[in-house]
């Protein structure tokens, strides 16, 4: 007895599709990263090392709790290297399609892009710049929507942060024109 | 009894027009997160947090636990109305939440999970109210080596109690830890593992991680999924709620129940997702006529629901006891607390009376006014999701950016919270639990401290842990949990080799 109407609809224009080929198996890159890890683990516990790992008159030495934990790291690096060598599921387990990356990519990019603007445009040019970018090209939103949107958004920032709670965002040369 | 007037305190401080309307703002911002996929409790509560650095930090827990309660409320909405779970712990509400909601009885589903929300609160709150002061002024006499054996209690039950590969948790967790003591050196002033990076020397900050592993990583998780989705949109009547809440005495055990199970798994690590499959499956096996599972019956909304309230709420208790919060975003709210100059432990509720019970005060508030207000606002929450998430996700970002730059006002914290936001996406995708992560970073340095406080105390002699009854039973029992998997499974193969009927005995 299905009466209910539908009445919410929303599209996803880029959706990814969903016979994508697989980038890489989960199988890579936990081993991949387990790598790293171990890596990262035998650097810290060198380093440790070298503040000091041990024990003198006082107790035990700075780098004597972080050495011991990237002893535990190290070791259970090591082991996941091998647990993912001989796991079958991880490697039939697809990390990522080619599609979803695109995906993942267009919201990644975008955001570092933003990150390095905001030094130099300020935070709050920056993000309309990938409000309004971003709705236009991943969501191929109408373009005055989008400008609306991502004005509103930013100006609304300004006023909550700069105006009412007195934090301080990094700014650029146009709040500086208005001489903020 | 001395906690009712301590409570009642509570709620004097919270009743002022300013509070009221924080409260109000947290739960429609909390709600709103609840709703928009991808996004829900910790990552709500982590990309709002530095809204609420320059207030007091009773209105900031008041604001932030509201955003909490209004993002699990706000769970239930897209599980009912569009089969999309918008927490783990809401995918058990539409087994039959969605099939009620496909017969044309949305209304009530929705009415049966807000009020079994409540419900699960509310006895969580009770314990809490009860339970907190106890077990603070019990830890009160704590020194160093018995705080240390707490912390150890509660790593070494995430690596055993953990449905995760143990080594992974171990991975997260020694991760956490070794990332929580970059920087200074808090005992000898000494420098460690900044490699000669200024930004480095001021350590890595606790929620600039929690920004980058919940916030980022969560959009660009989202992304990869199809975000096309149909729904039904819904109003609820004054009726359909009376109907339902007249039934409710009808089904006293199973929200018992799921209390108990939410409670006892959200003090405990085990997350109020394994609660709300458990408090579902009890209710299934225990109910005369299991095969209507899953096919839109009332029970199977109230169970889950009840069981993922209380435990999400119950998490709360030893993190204001003891200082040790018993869920992801129990850690992101004591790192707030830690931000607005407070310190998480036994000594808040001596030290800062007027803050735990306004606290707990509005949990009790909190939970009424949001139930009256997802009540009441339902289409309206609903119809958010007309928003396409092409416009959402970038807001988020910019939001995650402005909250990772304003708590200490440095690029470099914009850049690290980028890089946790992969981190945070490889680790889910791989299986690295990011629960005992999180942990792990707020809790190292005083996992730390206690330890080497322990240590000087004793000369370096480990039996510093085992030195009198209670230290020595917390220790023992976090060493047996560490090897719980192992132990069980000595067990079983023990009772599988006695004749069966020796076991029908035990």
């Amino acid at each position: 007895m299905s009466n209910a109407e539908l009445e919410i609809a929303v599209d996803d224009p880029t959706a990814p599709e969903e016979n994508s080929p697989a980038v890489t198996s989960n199988r890579t890159v936990d081993v991949g990263v387990s790598l790293l890890l171990l890596g990262l683990a035998v650097l810290l516990a060198w380093d440790n090392w070298r503040t000091g790992a041990s024990w003198d008159s006082t107790g035990p030495e700075p780098g004597y709790f972080p050495f011991y934990l990237s002893v535990i790291l190290g070791g259970a690096s090591l082991y996941g290297i091998g647990a993912a060598f001989l796991s079958s599921k991880e490697a039939r387990e697809t990390f990522v399609t080619r599609a979803q990356l695109r995906r993942v990519m267009a919201v990644f990019v975008p955001t570092l892009l933003f990150c390095m603007a905001m030094q130099f445009l300020g935070i709050y040019v920056a993000s309309f710049l990938l409000i309004a970018g971003f709705m236009r090209v991943v969501g191929k939103i109408a373009i005055w929507k989008s400008l609306l949107t991502a004005f509103l958004f930013s100006a609304v920032m300004f006023v909550t942060f700069d105006v009412v709670f007195d934090v301080i965002m990094p700014k650029g040369p146009l709040e500086a024109a208005f001489g903020y | 009894m001395e906690a009712l007037g301590l409570l009642l305190h509570g709620f004097a401080v919270l009743l002022t027009w300013k509070t009221l309307l924080l409260m109000m703002v947290g739960l429609v911002l909390g709600v709103f997160v609840g709703v928009l996929p991808g996004l829900g409790g910790p990552n709500g509560v982590a990309i709002l947090l530095p809204l609420t650095f320059s207030m007091d930090p009773t209105s900031a827990i008041v604001m932030l636990s509201c955003i909490y309660w209004g993002a699990l409320f706000g769970g239930a909405i897209t599980s009912i109305l569009f089969n999309i779970p918008g927490e783990a712990w809401s995918v058990a509400t539409t087994f039959d939440g969605y099939p009620m909601a496909q017969q044309g009885k949305a209304a009530e589903a929705l009415t049966a999970a807000f009020t079994s929300s409540f419900i699960g609160s509310l006895v969580a709150v009770m314990l809490i109210t009860f339970l907190a002061p106890w077990i603070s002024s019990f830890a009160l006499k704590f020194g160093p080596p018995e705080f240390f054996a707490v912390y150890l209690l509660t790593f070494c039950s995430f690596v055993g109690l953990g449905r995760e590969d143990k080594h992974k948790t171990v991975i997260a967790m020694a991760l956490g830890l070794l990332l929580a003591g970059v920087g200074m050196d808090t005992v000898s002033g000494q420098l460690r593992m900044t490699f000669g990076s200024t930004d480095l020397l001021r350590g890595i900050n606790f929620l600039v991680a929690v920004i980058g592993l919940f916030g980022i990583s969560e959009i660009l998780l989202t992304m990869e999924e199809r975000l096309a989705l149909r729904g039904h949109a819904a109003s609820i009547s004054l009726r359909t709620v009376l109907a339902v809440w007249k039934d409710l005495p009808k089904y006293w055990m199973t929200l018992f129940r799921s209390s108990v199970i939410g409670c006892w798994l959200g003090i405990t690590p085990g997350g109020a997702i394994a609660a709300s499959f458990m408090g579902y499956n009890l209710a299934k096996r225990f109910s005369k006529d299991q095969d209507s599972f899953g096919k839109g019956r009332i029970e199977g909304v109230f169970a889950p629901e009840t069981a993922a309230h209380a435990s999400g709420t119950a998490a709360l208790l030893p993190m204001l006891a003891l200082g040790i919060p018993g869920s992801g975003t129990a850690a992101i709210l004591l790192g707030g607390l830690m931000v607005w100059g407070l310190n998480p432990g036994p000594l808040l509720f001596v030290e800062h009376k007027d803050f735990v019970w306004g606290l707990i005060a509005s949990m009790y508030l909190g939970n009424v006014v949001g139930l009256v207000l997802v009540l009441s606002t339902v289409p309206i929450f609903a119809s958010i999701l007309r928003v396409p998430f092409a416009a959402v996700a970038p807001m988020i970002v910019v939001s995650c950016a402005i909250g990772a730059y304003a708590i200490q006002n440095a690029m470099f914290d914009v850049w690290l919270m980028l890089g946790f936001g992969v981190v945070g996406y490889v680790f889910k995708k791989i299986k690295i639990p990011l629960a005992p992560f999180t942990l792990a970073l707020v809790l190292g340095s005083r996992a730390e401290d206690a330890f080497r406080q322990s240590m000087i105390i004793s000369g370096g002699n480990m039996k510093v842990f085992w030195a009198n009854g209670l230290v020595g039973t917390i220790t023992t029992l976090a060493i047996v949990l560490l090897f719980w998997p192992l132990i069980d499974r000595l067990v079983a193969s023990v009772s599988k080799s006695t004749p069966p009927a020796a076991k029908a005995e035990a």
